[in-house]
């Protein structure tokens, strides 16, 4: 076994961190509009609404139970074959609009639970003051759920940043894409990927960082 | 403040499950009146107050509530909304929107149902949350409230909503003993307001002090109904002379 080229790798960093912003905003975008659909996803689910309850759990089934490189696959290599308005769809948009269906379908489920835990009684209080269904929902349901959910949900966006190494796989050049033009260039394989592995792991650390932080706060809150 | 909503039933029926929990209640409340209604266990008291405030669906019936008579089976949205801006609910437990301090819980409906400017809604509040005795407590969430501190505020809340009609469903069944007393305290206040009242409690002490007629219900029937001194003094029926030899009343 070679010693690493850590001048190489070094020399590496830089590379790779300019691809940093690319990635927190593929992951960033994906995750905005995944809590959206989620939590979209999460109401009907509580509400029930005959026959959108049936196509709700459908979609949440498929995306939980399909892996998400087989997903990105279908929309951006199959998908355009049989509507071809899909044809103009990008890598990076398309890369996004997975990371979104499939990580909505599994926060669903978390933001749903966490509706269901909110005290039944407080539904009661807030429909006993008038409030309507929307009222009642935003601003006393939803806010607790969100404290319940927070957690793990960011732990969804961690899993989602990893994600969206695959979109290497649709031809992007993001972190991993321009790790492996690098390495196919040097064929020094093992230094380029172990610096993509390195970056990676510093912004998940960081990340969770912020997770600890932010469950401080949250367990602070609602106790003055 | 004193009311001139009065509370008229007629046929309320409620079904769960093949049980009837309300079987056709005929029953009139003049404005200001203060009624107490006791019975045991499962016997529809709680439903009825609930159907009041269409938290429970009726099957059949009609409920008249000031100018407003809704046909119970067959209400509309504005209907039930209708039913809830005339009258105020008291939880037995509590209730409190665990996301909102004690004067957001009271000016939440002023603010998203009657639509008040932020800031007289907060006055508004403010007053209200005065006279339960809990001004310095404006701003503690309700897990930092004690069960006695939180239910005043319940009721604050209920009576802010300015309704004609004030719902107490067993307001002091959830609370330890040593927070029954300032529960209390604060619904003789109300009383004294002349407010239209119904109050499923089985304080029966309480009752007895401050009700103008007394309802005795049993297997979802109004089954026997008078003063305080008929109810408790001289008890008609077989039924509620067992009830208040084994409550004690």
């Amino acid at each position: 076994m070679q010693g690493l080229d850590i001048g190489y790798m070094l020399g590496l960093v830089p590379v790779i961190l300019g691809y940093v912003p690319l990635t927190l905003a593929m992951a960033s975008a994906a995750m905005v509009c995944a809590l959206v659909l989620a939590a979209l996803l999460a109401v009907e689910r509580v509400a029930r609404v005959p026959v959108l309850d049936r196509l709700v759990m459908l979609f949440i089934s498929f995306f939980r139970g399909t892996p998400l490189l087989v997903q990105l696959f279908l929309f951006y290599y199959g998908l355009p074959q049989v509507l071809p308005v899909l044809t103009r769809i990008d890598g990076v948009t398309a890369a996004i609009l997975g990371l979104t269906l499939h990580f909505a379908a599994y926060m669903a489920e978390s933001i749903r639970a966490a509706i269901v835990g909110v005290d039944r009684s407080q539904w009661e209080a807030a429909q006993s003051i008038g409030m309507t269904q929307r009222q009642l929902m935003q601003r006393i349901v939803l806010p607790q759920a969100a404290r319940v959910a927070a957690p793990t949900l960011v732990n969804y966006f961690i899993d989602m940043l990893k994600g969206t190494s695959l979109a290497f796989t649709l031809g992007v050049t993001e972190m991993m894409g321009a790790a492996q033009k690098e390495a196919a260039g040097s064929f020094l394989y093992f230094e380029a990927f172990l610096v993509v592995a390195v970056i990676y792991w510093v912004m998940v650390e960081a990340l969770n960082q912020g997770q600890k932080a932010l469950e401080t706060q949250l367990n602070k809150a609602y106790a003055r | 403040m004193s009311s001139t909503t009065g509370v008229t039933v007629r046929g309320l029926t409620k079904t769960y499950g093949g049980t009837p929990v309300l079987d056709g209640i005929d029953l009139d409340v003049s404005p200001g009146e203060r009624v107490v209604i006791i019975g045991p266990s499962g016997t529809g008291k709680s439903t009825l107050l609930r159907c009041l405030n269409y938290l429970d669906r009726p099957d059949a019936g009609q409920i008249t509530i000031g100018d407003l008579t809704v046909d119970a089976a067959q209400a509309r949205k504005s209907d039930i909304l209708g039913l809830r801006r005339r009258t105020g609910f008291v939880f037995q437990n509590y209730a409190l929107f665990a996301n909102k301090t004690a004067l957001e819980n009271i000016m939440e409906a002023l603010v998203t149902v009657q639509r008040l400017p932020r800031a007289e809604a907060a006055d508004r509040a403010r007053a209200v949350l005065a006279e339960t005795g809990l001004a310095e407590k404006a701003d503690s969430y309700p897990a930092a409230l004690s069960g006695g501190q939180q239910q005043r505020v319940g009721i604050g809340r209920a009576m802010a909503l300015g309704a004609g009609v004030l719902l107490f469903d067993e307001p002091t069944s959830a609370l330890d003993p040593e927070w029954v007393g300032e529960v209390l305290d604060l619904m003789r206040r109300v009383a004294e307001q002349k407010q239209t009242l119904l109050i499923v409690t089985h304080e029966m002490q309480f009752a007895r002090e401050i009700a103008d007629r007394v309802l005795f219900m049993h297997s979802g029937s109004i089954v026997e109904q008078g003063t305080p001194a008929q109810i408790f003094d001289a008890p008609q029926d077989e039924r509620l002379r067992r009830f208040l030899a084994r409550t004690g009343g």
